[in-house]
């Protein structure tokens, strides 16, 4: 989640202090991400070293000061909402990691480790989803920011499902040899490291 | 007392070699305003759970509560009864009859339990307006949305003084925003003090239960822990925002 981007994005409505921005950044995200004060003047201060934004007041105040976005950050705003985030290569991700290392491990049951982290999952969700049940508190940004999260979880979830009845299949299938092929895996895929 | 207590069911099809115990020794209690989820993949046991606490099939072993009445030995013509009075189903594909209108639908439960078309239409006109559905009163399932049938569905489902709605797979094939609307809708009639069992392979559908239960082989292999403050996912979020 880039807060560079997210605060020039407010600043492109028009000039504002700091923090006045932290709160809009706040309100924009449905208040799921919260973002202390300091990281907003850190982050305002680096904008205006690079030229995407500036002050009217160099010698006032960090919270006196009022913030503009410029045509090269304008120009920084656009580039960024156009680009995708770099999801070409698989994070390495610990999740897969503990289910693929529980698979390898005779002494594991790696489907008491799959339903471990199911559940917690499950109740991850459960927790999100009930914040989803107040309509009278639900505005549109809380919505797409809880929506996000459900459903990354959920893809999670199924991965675990996935990973449950592949593990069950080669099982069935294979008595001699290992269950999963973890290093030829990892070469095709090229996790990053 | 709970609305629904299943002690110790178990239900095996088949004899000899071809015998397959589709559950095992499953213990489930939901109390009246509760919703339960049972989550499991495909073959696990969930629809013939659902099956069995909705009296359509007897267990081999075990006993089935229903607001305190065993089924297990009850007559015919009781578990008709309390079919019609008790207990409400939402199915996948909706299961309504393609020649009564929306609100004929809803009504013929509460005709068939004797009660006036009158009235029984006035009850079902009332379901049909809480599920904002009263101007698809008159039109037949197929000039529905299949959002709109599956509230209708809903709506039969909870009409009269039901207090006991088993749903399977109640999304469907509904997109997430009208899945999400079924949800809603199922946990309204919870808070209006009906129980509720919700099978799914579905995490998002499930999450919407006070308590999930893992459902696997046959067998209940685990279940969610009581739910935190959803506030603490806020006050020490998930997501941590980063500079980039």
């Amino acid at each position: 989640m880039s807060i560079r981007h997210s605060l020039l994005a407010l600043l492109s409505e028009g000039p504002k202090y700091g923090f006045q921005l932290r709160q809009e950044f706040e309100a924009s995200t449905g208040d799921v991400w919260p973002l202390n004060v300091g990281q907003v003047y850190t982050t305002l201060d680096r904008l205006e070293r690079d030229g995407f934004a500036h002050s009217d007041d160099f010698d006032a105040d960090e919270r006196q000061k009022n913030f503009r976005i410029t045509e090269k950050g304008e120009e920084e705003l656009s580039r960024w909402l156009r680009t995708p985030p770099d999801l070409s290569q698989p994070p390495r991700d610990e999740l897969v990691i503990k289910v693929l290392v529980a698979s390898r491990l005779p002494d594991v049951d790696v489907y008491d480790v799959i339903q471990v982290h199911r559940r917690y999952l499950v109740q991850l969700m459960q927790q999100w989803t009930h914040l989803k049940e107040d309509e009278a508190h639900f505005d549109l940004a809380f919505a797409l920011a809880v929506d996000a999260e459900l459903f990354r979880l959920d893809a999670v979830v199924r991965w675990l499902d996935a990973a449950d009845g592949r593990l069950r299949r080669a099982s069935h299938e294979s008595t001699t040899e290992d269950t999963v092929a973890l290093p030829r895996i990892r070469r095709r895929t090229g996790a990053q490291r | 007392m709970s609305m629904l207590e299943l002690r110790h069911v178990s239900k095996i099809y088949g004899e000899g070699a071809t015998e397959v115990d589709a559950i095992s020794d499953i213990d489930l209690a939901v109390e009246r305003g509760s919703l339960v989820a049972v989550m499991g993949p495909s073959g696990s046991g969930k629809s013939t759970l659902l099956t069995i606490a909705g009296s359509l099939e007897l267990p081999t072993t075990g006993d089935v509560m229903i607001n305190g009445a065993n089924v297990v030995g009850m007559s015919r013509n009781d578990k008709a009864r309390l079919r019609r009075r008790t207990i409400g189903y939402v199915f996948q594909d909706f299961n309504l009859l393609a020649g009564l209108t929306a609100v004929e639908n809803v009504s013929l439960p509460l005709e068939l339990d004797g009660i006036s078309m009158k009235k029984a239409q006035a009850q079902a006109m009332s379901a049909l307006e809480s599920l904002d559905l009263g101007d698809r009163a008159e039109r037949f399932p197929d000039e529905l949305s299949g959002g709109e049938r599956q509230r209708v569905a809903i709506a039969r489902a909870v009409v009269g003084e039901r207090s006991l709605l088993l749903a399977d797979e109640p999304s469907g094939a509904l997109d997430s925003v009208n899945g999400e609307a079924v949800m809603r809708m199922i946990l309204t009639a919870c808070h209006g003090g009906v129980a509720a069992v919700v099978v799914t392979h579905d995490a998002k559908l499930a999450s919407w239960a006070d308590r999930v239960v893992f459902l696997r082989d046959g067998k209940a292999v685990d279940e969610t822990l009581p739910p935190q403050r959803p506030e603490d996912l806020l006050e020490h979020g998930t997501a941590n925002p980063s500079e980039s």
